[in-house]
């Protein structure tokens, strides 16, 4: 009887988390694909590029955030997926927690993953297109994280619309790559400053853009998440 | 309809034969008259869409959503009349169909986030879920629409100055300007003519769903 007050927003959305992550911990089913899926664009990117005529500092960061997004699309998708099954939402939905703590459990889950994915798809640029990421680490990694929450928000939300309709693994990227772009630009263009050896401060401006993307999205995407669902 | 015809043909009429060709740029000015009017209402097209949803999802009339679904889609052709227009004045002046400006590549993706709108709606059958899921998508796309346009100008922009929307008013001798009203008014009303078809359509369309799932 000690268990008779449900927990609070936050708590209820690690535990949906947990959940979330354990289930892919056991099967490692999608991240496995991911990964071997960001290896492969690096790899195939590598053979659409001229090394004599555009220096590795100049396409690395196109590579590595193209690869970023798309694989962590792979995962979003199976956010919403797992759920589907044995119609496991409904039994989460009648769970003593709120909407919104389903919704940014969820995100936290697949933020898990997507910074999963970077961490192993930064040393992979690395070594196959022969970059020193170790200089400018500290910078670099403020930037994925900034654009990891970014992009595991909207995208987590545009799953759990998606994972109703016909044809969703076509239609998440199709909604959710427009979403991106105010992501990617600015990642981008950060990541080859940085590649470039200049400071941090010099991309202030891409960095805020990053952030109040981030602040704004978080919040309105929690607040939209109750809406997509039947009442 | 026939009043939106009539206005449209007026407006080209005026801009084409009865208004002076620009000094510097000749004849290829004259599509601004199609291009800025086009501009206008895709903005006011997507704007209305992302209200229409927002009102949806707390007052759930049918209307509202129907009103949405044909604004979105009125508002894509209109973007597809700037992107057009856009590259066949560019061609000559710029000497480029298509530069990566911020203009141009905010256009390309409101025209992808509202080609995505529509390819939402298109993947649900049930229409209580249809309005749910595209009111939440207009809203954010309405979101998003700002932090496109900052991204984008922070990377490049080639785009001429506004010459409407300037703070130094209206850069314009003053027949041009009237050719330009006349325009955007018959713009306006065709908006308003296409909006009004297709939500009739959209109506018989929900008329006939709601019979073939009463019969069942």
């Amino acid at each position: 009887m000690s268990r008779a007050t449900p927990p609070g927003m936050f708590a209820s959305a690690l535990i949906v988390a947990q959940k979330d992550l354990a289930i892919e911990f056991r099967t490692r089913s999608a991240f496995l694909s991911a990964m071997v899926l960001s290896l492969l664009s690096l790899v195939i990117f590598y053979f659409a590029w001229d090394p004599t005529a555009v220096a590795a500092v100049d396409v690395a960061p196109g590579i590595l955030w193209v690869t970023f997004t798309y694989s962590g699309l792979l995962g979003l998708h199976r956010s919403f997926g797992v759920e589907a099954a044995e119609r496991a939402m409904d039994a989460l939905l009648v769970a003593p927690i709120s909407r919104e703590a389903i919704f940014l459990g969820k995100a936290m889950a697949n933020l898990v993953f997507v910074i999963g994915v970077q961490l192993v798809a930064l040393p992979a640029v690395s070594l196959f297109y022969n970059l020193p990421f170790s200089s400018i680490i500290g910078p670099l990694a403020l930037v994925m994280v900034l654009a990891a929450i970014g992009l595991t928000c909207v995208g987590t939300l545009f799953a759990g619309i998606t994972s109703n309709t016909r044809m969703a693994e076509l239609l998440l990227p199709v909604l959710a790559l427009p979403f991106f772009v105010p992501i990617v630009l600015p990642a981008a263009q950060v990541t080859a400053k940085l590649l470039a050896g200049r400071p941090l401060d010099e991309s202030l401006g891409w960095i805020r853009i990053l952030l109040a993307f981030d602040l704004v999205f978080v919040y309105a995407c929690t607040l939209a998440f109750p809406f997509t669902l039947e009442d | 309809m026939l009043a939106a015809v009539l206005l449209m043909a007026t407006a080209l009429t005026r801009a084409i034969w009865f208004t002076p060709a620009e000094r510097l740029q000749g004849l290829a000015q004259k599509i601004f008259y199609v291009h800025l009017p086009s501009a206008w209402v895709a903005f006011l097209a997507f704007g209305l869409t992302a209200i229409a949803g927002g009102v949806w999802l707390f007052i759930k009339d049918a209307r509202l959503d129907r009103f949405a679904e044909s604004s979105a889609e009125v508002g894509v052709i209109f973007t597809t009349g700037v992107l057009v227009s856009g590259p066949l004045w560019g061609r000559p002046i710029w000497g480029a169909w298509w530069v990566w400006d911020a203009r141009l590549t905010l256009t390309l993706f409101l025209w992808f986030l509202y080609l995505g709108y529509l390819v939402l709606r298109s993947a649900v059958d049930d229409p209580e879920a249809r309005a749910r899921y595209s009111a939440v998508v207009g809203i954010l796309g309405a979101l998003l629409i700002p932090f496109i346009h900052l991204s984008v100008y922070l990377f490049r922009t080639q785009h001429p100055t506004p010459i409407v929307a300037n703070t130094a008013g209206i850069q314009m001798p003053a027949v041009m300007i009237k050719t330009l009203f006349l325009s955007l008014g018959a713009f306006t009303v065709l908006y308003l003519a296409l909006v009004r078809q297709r939500m009739a359509l959209a109506a018989e369309r929900d008329a006939l769903h709601d019979l073939s799932t009463a019969e069942r």
